[in-house]
């Protein structure tokens, strides 16, 4: 193989899982270790320039950078990432000061972002700083889009919802409530504004179109719509015994809401086996510690009707065959069941929709009539108007909403300087050496054998009185010095410099995982089986260094389970290897340089 | 050195061994010699092959004199027996527990100055009566814990940290044992696991005196160009002549060996050892032919390295002396102790 070309951003990148995982890139071990410290603030600020809402995806994060962390790979539990999030966000002190300073001069150009949701916010956060002046249109009377309608309290308190996105609306936001837009031709024509961002999601619940729909739709709920409902208090309860269609996250908030309105027997129905399931595995855990039945294999067939009302749903018994690595290769109606319900709940789905952009604008729709956006500029076929969040390539999650705010903001702010919105700043990485003393690094790069700590819950007596009760309690201060200690600091990198070499063995001898190999070299295949533990992780990059003074062999590392100890570098006695802190460097639009013309806004 | 252990983490899939260990549960405590030293390496080398060979933890006997060398046994195999002897003295140690009980692995290990200074004389007579066990010299060419003086290993013209050139005739301790008549004799390096490994398991499992003198860098006294035993100079003039590839019992030879160029030795539990000759005219089973061989390079300033000289079918120290065949703590009280009678005919033996 050629030698490793460090260099590139990406190669340091990728061994922060975490970090590489994230949509938003955030400093993930930069922000345990300053919670370690007791440095909560510090920590919350880490993330909130990369992720923007730390309290509230704390909480309710898809946590991408969990099935990735290496500690996973390990042990099997990842570290508790996202929950340390939410302890820098619950204990952290006053932000107000560290916010961006919001100039009161303004550049002269005006923004529109359509739907109060994580991606507009995101827009506006990185947009205020640089002067521009930024209008969100929102339908409903609060802000905050599905954060506030679709996830439940007792997940998401208000009050945390509330003070986060309150930091950007304070910025001097043009925050418009109740106020749906209702033509993007009138918004484009008459608005005056430079840009328009659509971040406006995807409010679409999918319907289930069975025989006895239309007769039981009294008892008949669209779950995001319901969800909504629910959020703003003009439903506030639900039958005796609810069926849940749909096996993915709404469902679970939808069972679960069920149960806090008065529901005293709620079952999850899921076409497939459990392998199948959308929904995150902790949110399944959840539920199913609230007594929520999940049924597998049963497909919908019909809604029964007794005296014109919903008495219950007809589903098929549905067997499936599979092969070795457990695909389905083929499936079978065994019978059929009938469950009596007094509602149900489809959760199968939504989608996007934008009956309010009038086709003939040059904003082009494809084939499933969703808009053509440029996945890297978040530009639609016409230049100027951009779109985020789910509104853009369908639901996914915050995390993704907030980071496709961030690229579209550049672009925005590109776009309103004249220049090309395809030219961006390149992602960076640092460098910096950790070295304090002869053996001494200045992080804490003992290995400790603590297992993942576990979320305390109110208890399953008190939590349904209210439907307010946030249910996770948070962890404890002895949790907290527990947990921080599993991260593994793998933006401790391990950086080699082959000149120095002198192959003692003394750090091959010492790694307590086997990652290191002096060898022969050979190519990628041949490499990795020949290595003192095969790599047989594909997905995990081989370091291989330029050829050793002495013998003109090869070192390399498998950086699938280095758990940055720094003993190799402890052991060696030339400093070949340095444990070096690597500082990504992911452009938002705050880095680009700023307007040619600041002109002033006359009034 | 390092500030902390070596963390109790491992790699998931991490061989076991027939007993259900993995490389890891041979290790030691934490190192406290200079980071870099080739004694580390082989300490990891012994714990690499004593897995290889399924030893019982608790039937390793380690012992060790004065050094840094001597030092290295507490990092190796923690659930082992341990002696550190008096300084040179560690064949005597070792005499007395193998004579005790014979049914346990004795590995001695020693370096230069222990060996070949202040010991030699004990190292001789172990030799001498082919006593059971894997001697292993960690050579440096320095007195590495008191500053990095010469050592008797150092070579004629090397040159010390400081600049002074060595003048005195080294000792070999390899040519020595071979005079002495030993039975197995080996030279490695410390920055060759390949070559090491097997030759640690074929030692531990041959029956008699099993000497390895492993060139072991001094990375901080003996480092330094002009010396003749740093890492850059040994790289370049030590020669692999046979190497031993060691077969456990149980194990098909499955390599393919080129006839005329492989000797198998079958060690005595039935195990082999495949020499493959890299040298086709050196003869590790013909002493006076090896011995000629060795000193001949080692006049051109080159080291052989290889199991350089085996004859597996010597008797070792219980053989010579018909003691009996189980450890003396298995034997009943009656059969140790003559009782006062008994005593009293031994003695009339001698008056």
């Amino acid at each position: 193989m050629e030698p490793t070309d460090t260099s590139h951003p990406d190669y340091y990148h990728r061994v922060v899982d975490c970090q590489w995982a994230c949509p938003a890139h955030t400093d993930v071990p930069e922000y345990i270790r300053l919670i370690a410290q007791g440095r909560f603030t510090d920590a919350y600020m880490v993330n909130r320039h990369s992720n923007v809402f730390p309290g509230i995806l704390g909480r309710v994060c898809d946590r991408p950078c969990e099935p990735a962390c290496r500690r996973g790979r390990i042990e099997q539990k990842p570290v508790a990432i996202c929950r340390l999030k939410r302890v820098a966000a619950d204990h952290r002190d006053d932000v107000t000061e560290r916010l961006p300073r919001i100039p009161a001069r303004k550049n002269g150009k005006r923004i529109a972002c359509i739907g109060a949701g994580c991606a507009s916010l995101t827009v506006a956060n990185d947009l205020m700083p640089l002067g521009y002046e930024v209008t969100i249109f929102e339908q409903f009377g609060e802000p905050g889009g599905l954060m506030r309608t679709n996830i439940p309290s007792f997940r998401l308190p208000h009050t945390v919802l509330n003070e986060e996105i309150a930091m950007i609306t304070d910025m001097g936001v043009d925050l418009k409530l109740n106020t749906p837009v209702k033509s993007m031709r009138g918004l484009l024509t008459t608005g005056g504004f430079d840009a328009v961002f659509v971040g406006s999601g995807a409010p679409k619940g999918k319907e289930l179109k069975l025989p006895g729909r239309a007769e039981a739709s009294a008892n008949v709920h669209i779950g995001i719509s319901w969800l909504e409902s629910v959020a703003f208090g003009h439903v506030d309860k639900i039958g005796r015994r609810v069926l849940i269609i749909g096996v993915g996250n709404t469902a679970m908030d939808c069972c679960r809401t069920s149960l806090r309105l008065g529901a005293a027997s709620v079952k999850v129905m899921a076409r497939k086996p459990r392998a199948f399931f959308k929904a995150s595995a902790w949110e399944l855990d959840d539920a199913e510690e609230e007594s929520v039945q999940i049924v597998i294999n049963r497909s919908p067939k019909a809604f029964v009707l007794e005296n014109g009302r919903l008495s219950g749903m007809l589903f098929e018994v549905m067997e499936y065959e599979m092969d070795a690595s457990g695909r389905i290769t083929g499936e079978r109606v065994a019978g059929e069941e009938f469950l009596p319900a007094d509602d149900v709940i489809l959760a199968i789905g939504q989608e996007n929709a934008f009956p309010w952009v009038e086709r003939d604008l040059g904003i082009e729709f494809d084939k499933w009539d969703v808009p053509v956006v440029d996945k890297g500029t978040f530009q639609s076929t016409r230049p100027g108007v951009f779109f985020g969040g789910d509104a853009a390539f369908g639901p996914k999650n915050i995390i993704w909403a907030v980071e496709h705010g961030h690229q579209a903001a550049i672009s925005i702010h590109r776009h309103c300087q004249g220049e090309p919105v395809t030219e961006r700043l390149p992602p960076g990485v640092n460098l910096q050496s950790r070295k304090m003393g002869m053996h001494e690094w200045s992080y804490s790069n003992d290995y400790t054998p603590v297992e993942r700590r576990l979320m305390p819950h109110v208890s399953l007596k008190e939590r349904f009185k209210n439907l307010n009760i946030e249910v996770e309690l948070g962890f404890t201060a002895e949790q907290v010095e527990q947990e921080v200690q599993r991260c593994l600091n793998c933006d401790m990198q391990t950086v080699f410099t082959a000149k120095l070499c002198i192959e003692c063995d003394a750090c091959i001898d010492i790694c307590p995982v086997d990652c290191l190999t002096i060898t022969h070299n050979g190519d990628e295949p041949d490499l990795r089986q020949r290595l003192k533990a095969p790599a047989r992780n594909l997905a995990q990059p081989l370091y291989v260094s330029a050829g050793l003074p002495q013998t003109g062999r090869v070192m390399v590392k498998d950086e699938d389970l280095c758990v940055h100890c720094g003993l190799c570098a402890e052991r060696c006695p030339t400093a070949a290897w340095d444990m070096q802190k690597s500082t990504l460097l992911w452009p938002h639009a705050a880095d680009e340089p700023p307007l040619k013309t600041q002109q002033a806004k006359t009034a | 050195m390092t500030f902390i252990a070596k963390p109790k983490v491992a790699h998931p899939s991490l061989p076991k061994n027939a007993l259900g260990f993995t490389r890891r549960d041979y290790e030691g405590s934490l190192s406290t010699l200079c980071a870099g030293c080739g004694h580390d390496s082989i300490t990891a080398a012994i714990v690499e092959a004593s897995w290889g060979l399924d030893l019982q933890p608790q039937n390793m006997v380690k012992l060790s004199g004065i050094g840094c060398s001597s030092k290295t046994t507490a990092y190796f195999v923690s659930g082992g027996h341990g002696f550190n002897s008096v300084h040179g003295r560690m064949p005597s140690i070792a005499m007395g527990a193998n004579a005790a009980n014979r049914d346990l692995t004795y590995i001695g290990v020693s370096g230069d100055g222990d060996t070949l200074s202040i010991g030699l004389g004990q190292f001789c007579h172990a030799i001498r009566r082919n006593l059971n066990m894997l001697y292993i010299i960690e050579n440096n060419g320095v007195y590495g814990l008191t500053k990095g003086q010469f050592s008797a290993s150092a070579d004629v013209g090397t040159k010390a940290k400081k600049g002074e050139t060595n003048q005195q005739p080294p000792i070999d301790p390899v040519l020595l044992a071979m005079t002495l008549g030993a039975s197995f004799v080996a030279r490695s390096f410390s920055g060759d696991k390949e070559q090491l490994v097997p030759l640690i398991q074929a030692g531990l499992r041959h029956r008699g005196f099993a000497l390895i003198d492993v060139l072991s860098p001094c990375v901080t006294f003996n480092d330094h160009e002009g010396s003749t035993k740093s890492y850059a100079y040994t790289r370049e003039h030590y020669e692999p002549a046979v190497h031993a590839d060691f077969v456990p019992l149980q194990r098909e030879i499955t390599a393919s060996y080129k006839q005329g160029e492989s000797i198998p030795v079958v060690m005595h539990d039935g195990s082999r050892i495949v020499l493959r000759k890299l040298d086709a005219s050196y003869d590790p089973t013909d002493r006076v032919n090896a011995a000629a061989h060795i000193q001949a390079r080692l006049k051109e300033g080159e080291y052989l390295t290889g199991l350089l000289h085996i004859e597996a079918s010597q008797n070792e120290f219980h053989e010579v002396n018909a003691t009996p065949d189980a450890p003396l703590n298995s034997l009943p009280f009656e059969a140790l102790s003559p009782g006062s009678k008994g005593l009293e005919k031994i003695l009339a033996r001698y008056r």
